[in-house]
């Protein structure tokens, strides 16, 4: 057990390492570093700039540097938590994420507990009803739920929502709480607005979880514990909850794995057309304007976030199975 | 999206392909030993029915694309504030009992009290409609320059006369447009998948042929791609497009860093294939007379599973498609004067628009089709890949 706990967490070191190199990549990727950038817009908005100011600002950064010790230099300031300064913002990124990474975090997370609570009844139903007609009705949504794109749904719900029901569709909070401090009727006022991205960002994942349960729930169906089972008189209910569902979950589980990267992925997206207080608006931004800084900060925390949601799935994961557990 | 299962649920393993006729079922039988692979892979590919369907439609959607200029009847370029965001405006085809293809000129009106334009259809006055009409010129299949259109307007300009699907805020026709940028959609995808397929047969080949620390580290590495989240990466890299790059150079670079997301499934693919395959006789056989490892990976091995890569390509289709659209969509992608649903999807990104002209929705329409068909095509192609299983 503690070598499987090992691997993954040596795997989880090793993906953030290379995540943190891409993110630096990124940030080096536009011609010119951002001190250029800065200073064009330092002048653009009629301010001078000394040429020591510049080159001090260039030491400051290590940008007289060769490549791999500004690299090591960006990444000593991360893990020292100085996540650097935005300069179109001209205030620290710590401070724009924030609340954001804070808010971005619950959506997602909404959005996995939609999944899951959505799809394991649909899924031991489809399985179980196997061929009905509402086995057939569920695979249809699946289909749908695969195809359409998220901001595509987020879209057409938008649409939906002003047009049959005059409401605008969008953000986390009501206008009264955007700016509130944090309460108890601000959180409650959150829940309710959280109901739309869950959906909106949960279909693809719903649909693809419903055909995992199925298809695991139906292997174990035919399977000789369960006619036992059966035989002792234990009651349908009772016998499917009991042994086969609980060991069709196991794979179910696991797929967080992949489910949360394709969550956070759309976040992104899907928080432009719902205009969320997410990150997702904010690395938009950040890139239309060349703020690297923040825009390399933004992709290396949401890289961060899959990383260890993953973990913690595999290590319920673990938890859930003990063929994992003792196997290793 | 590795997971996708078996759509339908029914994939028969038949011995015999299907007839309808019991005694051609008989002949069938012996029909069967002698068949082709190529021939048995389309017999059970035959049987998917939404397969099928999705061939069909994947196969319009080309023949639109390749037709896109000629079936277009208004310049998709051609702005004027006078028709900007018209409503869809339907073409008469009867004129008194008598079959006739016309439409009204329309009049364009401001709101006084909301400012919004308004359209107003003059019914007194008839614009017919030709059929292979002149109009604006382009190069058929890029090559032939012509200016035959399927439709136009006789008489007056078609730019100011049919609105098949209504007009965006510049006046831009959305039905041309929207044909356009099908054709740029579809042929990024796959020109993406082609250098996602050479990059995952490449590596896949070489982690399951060689095996031990290089199989190690390309699984890793796969790995590391798949468990980080994608959107927000490419984003990154697409920002980094300068804003002064011509279309074409902007269209390439896009579908590389498009291209990147689709190769690590079918490297999966390949490198099981390939372990599967590595330890047959014919392999070495093939050692033995002295043949490198790159070509009995390539000679010998690939050709061997050809339809489990196209299977994985046309699987891989949809990402690209999605992943081209949504980067546009962000203003990341291609950028105008290029038209591509993404780019058409901008447009429609904030609540005004979509509720003042929901018309500009339409091109989600072809998105969701395409990555259906894409989807059921691969799924039946995937099950009929293996014709002896």
């Amino acid at each position: 057990m503690l070598r499987y706990i090992a691997r993954r967490l040596a795997l989880g070191v090793l993906t953030m390492w290379a995540l943190s190199v891409l993110s630096f990549v990124i940030i080096q990727l536009p011609p010119g570093d951002f001190i250029t950038s800065y200073i064009a817009r330092l002048s653009q908005s009629g301010g001078t700039s000394a040429v020591e100011e510049v080159a001090g600002l260039r030491r400051a950064y290590g940008l007289d540097q060769p490549m791999y010790v500004q690299y090591l230099k960006w990444m000593s300031q991360i893990l020292h938590g100085n996540l650097g300064m935005s300069f179109s913002e001209n205030r620290p990124v710590a401070d724009l994420i924030g609340e954001r990474l804070l808010l971005t975090t619950v959506v997602c997370v909404a959005a996995i507990v939609f999944t899951w609570a959505v799809a394991l009844p649909i899924g031991i139903y489809s399985a179980v009803r196997k061929y009905s007609m509402g086995d057939y009705l569920w695979t249809l949504f699946g289909f749908f739920g695969l195809a359409v794109p998220s901001f595509l749904l987020a879209l057409v719900l938008m649409y939906v929502g002003f047009e049959v029901f005059g409401v605008s569709v969008g953000g986390l909070f009501s206008p009264a709480f955007e700016t509130a401090p944090w309460s108890l009727a601000k959180v409650t006022d959150l829940l309710k607005h959280l109901i739309i991205p869950a959906v909106v960002l949960g279909m693809a994942g719903t649909a693809q979880l419903i055909r995992v349960m199925r298809a695991n729930l139906l292997d174990e169906l035919g399977k000789p514990y369960v006619v036992t089972a059966r035989a002792k008189g234990l009651s349908e209910r009772r016998l499917l909850i009991k042994y086969p569902v609980r060991v069709a979950m196991n794979p179910f589980a696991s797929s967080i794995a992949f489910l949360f990267p394709q969550v956070v992925s759309s976040t992104i997206i899907v928080s432009i057309v719902l205009s969320l207080p997410t990150v997702g608006p904010l690395l938009v931004t950040s890139l239309q304007t060349q703020d690297m800084f923040l825009a390399g900060t933004i992709v290396l925390l949401l890289g961060v976030l899959t990383i260890v949601g993953t973990l913690i799935s595999d290590l319920i994961l673990m938890w859930l199975d003990p063929r994992i557990r003792l196997a290793v | 999206m590795g997971s996708v299962q078996d759509p339908a649920g029914t994939t028969a393993r038949p011995d015999v392909p299907p007839t309808a006729d019991p005694a051609e079922r008989e002949e069938g039988k012996d029909r069967i030993y002698v068949a082709t692979q190529r021939q048995l892979i389309w017999w059970r590919f035959r049987k998917h029915k939404l397969a099928m369907a999705g061939l069909v439609v994947v196969a319009a959607f080309y023949l639109v694309a390749i037709a896109a200029d000629f079936l277009a009847y208004s310049d998709p370029h051609d702005t004027s504030a006078q028709r900007a965001s018209m409503p869809p405006q339907p073409i008469s085809v009867l004129d008194g009992g008598r079959p006739s293809l016309f439409t009204h000129p329309l009049i364009g009106q401001r709101d006084l009290v909301t400012f919004q334009r308004t359209y107003v259809a003059d019914e007194s006055v008839k614009i017919p409609i030709r059929l292979f009409a002149h109009g604006y010129k382009y190069k058929f299949l890029g090559i032939v320059p012509t200016d035959i259109h399927l439709i136009g307007a006789k008489g007056a300009p078609t730019e100011n006369s049919i609105f098949l699907l209504g007009t965006d805020e510049l006046g831009r026709d959305i039905f041309s447009r929207l044909l356009v940028a099908t054709r740029t959609s579809l042929f990024i995808g796959l020109a993406g998948v082609a250098i996602g397929i050479a990059l995952g047969v490449i590596l896949g080949g070489i982690s399951g042929f060689y095996g031990g620390i290089t199989d190690v580290v390309i699984q890793r590495m796969i790995e590391i791609l798949r468990s980080i989240p994608t959107i927000p990466l490419w984003m990154g890299v697409a920002a980094a497009v300068p804003h002064t790059w011509s279309v074409e150079r902007v269209y390439f670079s896009i579908t590389l860093i498009v291209s990147v997301i689709g190769w690590t499934e079918l490297a999966r693919v390949v490198r099981g294939k390939v372990l599967q395959i590595r330890d047959e006789d014919f392999v070495m056989a093939a050692e033995l007379v002295g043949s490198k490892p790159r070509r009995i990976i390539f000679v010998h091995i690939v050709p061997l599973f050809t339809s489990h890569i196209i299977a994985a390509t046309t699987l891989a289709l949809p990402l690209m498609i999605v992943a081209e659209t949504s980067l546009s969509f962000l203003g990341l992608g291609l950028r105008a004067p290029a038209i591509s649903w993404g780019v058409m999807l901008q447009q429609a990104q904030n609540i005004q628009t979509v509720a003042l002209a929901p018309w500009m929705l339409v091109p989600v329409i072809p998105v969701v089709v395409a990555i259906l068909a894409f989807n059921f095509l691969g799924d039946g192609l995937r099950d009929a890949a293996d014709p002896y299983s």
